[in-house]
């Protein structure tokens, strides 16, 4: 079936949503996606920031949709006219999302390690206003300890559910989930337990902000003063395809491999990731090219100062307990 | 005013060994009977109803790990649907969970100074439990019973076009019947 | 005197026993149904009465039958929304205990109609009396062979349940209802697929309200075109108004669609007058989600045409001058009601019940809640006013469910008609800073 986007047709198989006909487009054509996740099953829908104008449903019907629609979950007709970078309803909103993803985000980002590879810095970089209009006390949960490789920073979820779908479709035995309602939900565990099964440490790269991060690279080092590697293993567990950040000769942390929207290639187990710190252990294959959009390699991180959301007043002081 | 720290924590189990009654176990199987093969999950509301009234007041963790046993799903399941839903006690409460409707259509007929003079009288604050463990005092959102304003609801029961005397009058009864030895109600059934 | 058909029997003693209900015609209906018509003559006539529904949306009801895919094999769902939450509402939980028996009446004709063998009952875990009534009206229909095996000696089998919620208003959202069946969170799905195509337990289904279900009972006694006859153009029928707040006769109404709101108030036989003598400061038609109007709005339409109970007349002149008929929840503010803190108590109500699922409603109503109340407490600045107008756009439209909208309506339409207040309460911080039950006298703000 056929469908256009920003001008742009394209024909696509029949149940491809518009977010994947805009992906197969490629380019300004794609909309954001904080929550989907092509490879969990069930996500997207939630963060609303990839809407889009449906000006057109179908050849049969061509009437509007009345509302902006999520793109990462409203299939494609044949006919179908859709408008996203050429909408300035469609912009106004995306901007309205992210002011909204923002209000309760404690921008932090000078002390997280996320910082540099966040897709909420790229998307407020993008699509966020210069200055917030919340003026409130921002929520604050406790911290709370989910095992020894994981560190959940709750005040910084999104609550895109990402790490719930990969806990449940990577793994059997889920341990933590999303507890209470509204603006009080949150990522835990209940009671005090560990998220830890092989495939466990795939949460950190599903995470789209820095809620779950690398323990064993806590405060190591920034990413972009990091070099990636791609590098494989014979790993009995997993694919053993990864990505090595390295400094010199040592390996800083290890991730899955993602591609230009941030996507897990193929997840890794927890013993590529955490355990083999030792370049002895990895075939390096050689530099791991990160697609033009992330901060890191446009430098954008430098140029961030622009846009006054994530790049806070406000002092920000490290607990001496987060040290 | 919503607060700004939000005061959850981890909870631990106690290990206490709980079950229901052979008599209340038949009910649960029942329950589950009314919804599709592979469905229990669906009696989760349910039997936490029923877990709550007949194993202690509130939802303990080892309560609502065995309720996850029952149906066969995994704890955080019903930790996911415990701290949903309203109804569902965490913490332990009075004997009496005293709920006074705050929302719009009972606050215009005076239902602020119905809490208010609960607080005042049990001298306790919302979501406090009185000394003697009779009464927790809550604030609800709408209890669906607009036309009888201002509402509350203690346990089961509705108590409407609520004044002091009235309060006076339910909080002494319930003082009474506090003391006397009642034989458990059993009308769960018919209840949930 | 309006013509009454669901509540017309309620004031008969003992109605809500089997033998009772039967004995003053009830099952009449169901046999008729089950013996005499089939599935399709029974959607036909609900198609024919023009019954919307009752539960706030006003969606015509046969066409949310006709929807119901019913021909892929396997088990097909009727689930009955009693999960009645909407602040001014109070009808389901009415009829439930006052006449118990035309619900389950109302069941058996619709899954009879749609072809459902199960059935549910969704009952708001806080009315525990209710579900005690209905469950006992249920077990009295079993009993007399109206559900289980080949009812009435037909090949037509039928059990239905009664499921308690536990206390969240987003599981009268149909889908969020569903999960929550499911022994779920009550997150609201993605729609498409509709439940009429992927619901209970991934099959068809459809979900309908309580008043709804009740509705399909005298449809089938009279007739869809003697139903069709009662109302004013696409409003047909009766509807159940729960009328609250500052009147003298607080209670559920039946009125005959297309009485004049202002008869409704005043009338003895109705609300019976402001209470004490005070005057009309505004009401809210249609429960706690859709658009307060002032006075001189909801008595007439901007046109100077009385405003009457119909989905069409109560949304004349949109929401600019409009509102809802919604629900049907009814709420009446007296003079020395403040418009700023109902306002902000609406708003921490859908804050509280907001299911955190998608980002627009999750943050943008405990945002409207902290600017409003800080209004209410005496400091808010005038630029919040605007700010509350444009976070209210913000959510409007954007969520997966209508609890977005439902929280942004309110704040939206009580900052269009009642400026002025929020205006006196940013001027005023020291008296609105202390008016904790009273209110700001009304002609002080209005000299704003």
């Amino acid at each position: 079936m056929q469908v256009t986007i920003d001008n742009i047709t394209i024909e696509v198989p029949e149940g491809t949503t518009i977010l994947q006909a805009a992906r197969m487009i490629g380019g300004d054509v794609v909309p954001p996606a904080m929550c989907y996740f092509s490879k969990l099953k069930g996500s997207g829908g939630k963060c609303r920031t990839c809407l889009v104008r449906v000006a057109k449903s179908s050849e049969k019907d061509p009437r509007p949709m009345p509302k902006l629609v999520a793109s990462c979950s409203t299939p494609v007709q044949h006919g179908m006219v859709v408008e996203n970078s050429t909408s300035q309803e469609v912009l106004d909103t995306r901007k309205s999302i992210v002011e909204f993803l923002l209000i309760n985000h404690p921008l932090d980002c000078p002390v997280c390690d996320q910082a540099g590879e966040c897709d909420l810095q790229n998307l407020s970089y993008e699509h966020g206003i210069e200055a917030t209009r919340y003026e409130e006390g921002r929520r604050e949960f406790p911290q709370i300890d989910i095992g020894e490789n994981i560190k959940l920073h709750m005040n910084r979820c999104i609550l895109c559910y990402r790490c719930v779908y990969a806990i449940n479709q990577l793994t059997d035995g889920r341990v933590h989930g999303v507890l209470y309602r509204g603006d009080a939900s949150e990522i835990s565990t209940f009671i005090k337990n560990s998220v830890d099964n092989e495939f466990s440490g795939n949460v950190i790269d599903v995470c789209p902000v820095g809620a779950l991060t690398d323990r064993t690279f806590r405060f190591k080092s920034r990413v972009w003063f990091l070099k990636p590697m791609d590098a494989h293993r014979d790993c009995p567990t997993c694919s053993g395809k990864t990505v090595l950040w390295m400094h010199g000769n040592e390996i800083y942390r290890v991730t899955s491999r993602k591609d230009q929207y941030a996507e897990v290639e193929e997840f890794i187990c927890n013993e590529c990731r955490f355990e083999k710190k030792d370049v002895n252990d990895w075939v390096v294959e050689g530099p791991r090219k990160i697609d033009k959009k992330s901060v890191i390699s446009a430098n954008h991180y430098e140029m961030l100062k622009k846009a006054a959301v994530i790049n806070p007043v406000k002092k920000v002081i490290v607990k001496e307990s987060e040290k | 005013m919503s607060q700004n720290i939000i005061p959850h924590h981890l909870f631990g189990k106690e290990g206490k060994e709980v079950r229901f009654s052979a008599e209340t176990l038949e009910k649960v199987n029942k329950i589950i009977s009314r919804y599709p093969e592979g469905q229990k999950k669906s009696a989760l509301l349910p039997v936490l109803h029923i877990a709550q009234e007949e194993l202690g007041g509130h939802l303990s963790v080892d309560v609502q790990d065995y309720v996850a046993s029952l149906l066969g799903i995994q704890p955080i399941e019903v930790y996911e649907v415990a701290t949903f839903y309203t109804q569902y006690y965490l913490e332990k409460v009075g004997k009496y969970v005293i709920e006074v409707c705050r929302t719009g259509p009972c606050a215009i007929c005076g239902g602020e100074d119905i809490t208010d003079y609960l607080s005042e009288k049990l001298n306790i604050k919302d979501g406090e439990t009185t000394a003697d463990g009779l009464f927790t005092l809550r604030t609800v959102e709408c209890l669906g019973a607009c036309g009888y304003a201002p509402v509350m609801q203690i346990n089961t029961e509705f108590y409407e076009f609520l004044t002091k005397e009235k309060i006076d009058k339910a909080i002494e009864e319930l003082r009474q019947k506090a003391n006397l030895d009642k034989p458990k109600e059993s009308k769960w059934v018919e209840k949930f | 005197m309006g013509r009454k058909i669901l509540t017309d029997k309620i004031v008969i003693p003992g109605i809500n026993t089997f033998e009772v209900y039967k004995n003053n015609g009830g099952y009449a209906a169901a046999t008729k149904a089950l013996k005499q018509m089939t599935p399709s003559e029974v959607t036909e006539e609900v198609k024919k009465s023009g019954l919307r529904g009752r539960g706030g949306a006003g969606f015509p009801t046969g066409m949310k039958w006709s929807f119901l895919d019913r021909t892929t094999p396997g088990p097909r769902y009727l689930v009955c929304n009693a999960d009645e939450s909407e602040p001014g509402t109070f009808k389901d939980r009415y009829l439930i205990e006052k006449i118990p028996h035309l619900l389950v009446e109302g069941l058996i004709i619709s899954s009879f109609a749609l072809g459902a063998e199960t059935t549910y009952v969704y009952v708001r875990g806080e009315f525990k009396t209710q579900i005690g009534i209905l469950s006992k009206a249920i077990r009295e229909a079993y009993e007399n062979g109206f559900l289980g095996k080949n009812i009435l000696g037909t090949s037509y089998n039928l059990d239905i349940y009664v499921h308690s919620g536990a206390g969240a208003y987003i599981c009268g959202e149909e889908t969020a209802l569903l999960e929550s069946l499911e022994g779920k969170r009550g997150n609201p799905r993605l729609k498409p697929p509709f439940p009429a195509v992927k619901g209970l337990y991934g099959r068809p289904t459809v979900v309908n309200n309580v008043e709804t279900l009740a509705a399909v009972v005298p449809i089938i006694n009279i007739g869809g075109d003697e139903y069709a006859k009662i109302g004013i153009g696409k409003s047909t029928g009766t509807k159940l108004i729960s009328a609250c707040g500052n009147i003298n006769n607080p209670g559920v109404y039946e009125i005959e669609l297309g009485l004049p709101v202002e008869t409704f108030l005043n009338s003895p036989e109705y609300c019976g007058g402001v209470k004490g003598g005070k005057s009309l400061k505004a009401i809210v038609p249609g429960g706690s989600s859709v658009p307060i109007l002032p006075a001189n709005l909801i008595l007439k339409t901007a046109a100077g045409e009385n405003r009457l109970i119909t989905y069409e007349s109560l949304s004349d002149g949109g929401f600019v001058s409009g509102s809802m008929l919604g629900s049907g929840g009814f709420i009446v503010y007296d003079e020395n009601q403040c418009i700023v803190r109902n306002t902000w108590n609406f708003t921490r109500f859908y804050h509280h019940e907001s299911c955190g699922q998608c980002s627009p409603c999750r943050e943008g109503t405990g945002w409207m809640e902290k600017v409003l109340h800080r209004l209410e407490h005496g400091e808010g600045r005038h630029k919040d006013i605007d700010l509350l107008v444009s976070v209210a756009k913000r959510i409007e439209g954007n969520t997966i469910c209508p609890l977005g909208d439902a929280a942004a309506w309110p704040v939206a339409a009580a900052i269009r008609h009642f400026r002025h207040e929020f205006e006196y309460h940013v001027e005023n911080p020291e008296i609105v800073k202390n008016h904790k039950h009273a209110p700001v006298p009304l002609k002080e703000m209005e000299k704003v």
